[in-house]
C-alpha cells in the first residue's frame, strides 16, 4: 500500500512540474522548476503543510525536490529549538549533509571519471 | 489592426509567416508528457520507498533511512547520467526525471561532464554548480528564512 502511495502521490507532483513547463509553453524551464520546487518545498514545509503530505506518502513527497526542501526547513527549525539563532543556520544543512554531499561528491567523480558522450 | 489602414506588404508577409509558423509548430503533446512524467516520476518514487523499507530493515532509524534513500537515488542518477541513460530515459518523462532527488544529481553531472575539457577546476569543479547553485542558493536562504522566524516568534 505505501508503494501506491508513494507511485501515486510522487507521479502527481511530477505532474505539476509537467504542467508548470508545458503550459507556459516552456518559459518555465527545468532550472526553475529545481529552483522552484525546492524553495516550494521550504515555504509549504515551513508553513506546516508538508508534514502530512509525507506521513500520507513517504517516499512520495520526500524523493521529490520538495522534500529537499522539508528537510531543509525543518532542520532549521529543529536548529533554532534546540540551538536558537545559531541552529536556525546551521540545522538546514546539518538535516541534509548526506544528501547535498553525496551529490557534490558522485556528481564531481563521476564527471571526472565518465567520458562525455559524443567526444 | 484597425480598418482603414492597409498593413504595408512587408507586414503582410510578417502577419503570414507567423500565421504559417502557428499552423506548422507541433503542439506539445500534453497528454502524452504528462503521462510520461506520472509514471516514470512515480516509479523512482516507489524505488526510493522500497530502498527507504530495505534500509529500515536493516536497521537505520528513519531519518538515517531516508538520508541513505537520497545517497543511493543521487549515486546511481549520478551513474546513469554519464553513461547518456539518463537523458534519454527524460526524453519520455520530461518532469518525471527533473522534480524527483535525482534530478538535482543530474542537473549536476551533465553540465560538469559537457565542460569537461575546460579543465578540472574551471570546468568540472565550476560547472556542475551551474544548475545546482542556484538550487541550493535558495534553499539555503529560505530554510534559513523559516528557522529565524520560527526562532523570533516562538
Amino acid at each position: 500500500m505505501d508503494y501506491l502511495k508513494a507511485f501515486v502521490v510522487g507521479g502527481g507532483i511530477c505532474v505539476i512540474g509537467q504542467l508548470l513547463m508545458d503550459l507556459t509553453n516552456h518559459k518555465i524551464t527545468p532550472a526553475h522548476i529545481l529552483v522552484g520546487f525546492v524553495t516550494g518545498g521550504v515555504v509549504l514545509s515551513g508553513l506546516g503543510l508538508y508534514q502530512p503530505v509525507v506521513d500520507f506518502a513517504g517516499a512520495g513527497a520526500t524523493v521529490p525536490l520538495p522534500g529537499f526542501g522539508h528537510l531543509l526547513a525543518q532542520g532549521a527549525i529543529e536548529g533554532a529549538k534546540t540551538k536558537g539563532i545559531l541552529g536556525a543556520f546551521g540545522g538546514g544543512l546539518e538535516a541534509s549533509a548526506v544528501g547535498v554531499a553525496a551529490a557534490v561528491i558522485f556528481g564531481y567523480l563521476v564527471a571526472t571519471v565518465f567520458t562525455p558522450r559524443g567526444e | 489592426m484597425s480598418e482603414n489602414e492597409q498593413p504595408s506588404p512587408e507586414e503582410m508577409q510578417k502577419i503570414q509567416y507567423q500565421q504559417m509558423v502557428m499552423k506548422t509548430k507541433p503542439k506539445p503533446p500534453l497528454l502524452r508528457n504528462v503521462a510520461g512524467a506520472f509514471i516514470i516520476g512515480g516509479t523512482i518514487c516507489t524505488f526510493g520507498q522500497a530502498l527507504i523499507n530495505f534500509y529500515k530493515s536493516v536497521g537505520l532509524a528513519k531519518p538515517e533511512a531516508g538520508a541513505a534513500t537520497s545517497a543511493t537515488l543521487v549515486f546511481i542518477a549520478a551513474v546513469l547520467t554519464g553513461l547518456g541513460i539518463y537523458d534519454s530515459i527524460a526524453k519520455y518523462a520530461g518532469a518525471g526525471t527533473i522534480v524527483p532527488i535525482t534530478g538535482f544529481a543530474n542537473s549536476i553531472v551533465a553540465p560538469a561532464l559537457e565542460f569537461r575539457r575546460e579543465g578540472m577546476v574551471f570546468g568540472v569543479g565550476q560547472k556542475m554548480f551551474t544548475l545546482a547553485g542556484p538550487v541550493l542558493a535558495f534553499g539555503f536562504v529560505s530554510a534559513w528564512l523559516v528557522g529565524l522566524i520560527y526562532y523570533l516568534f516562538s
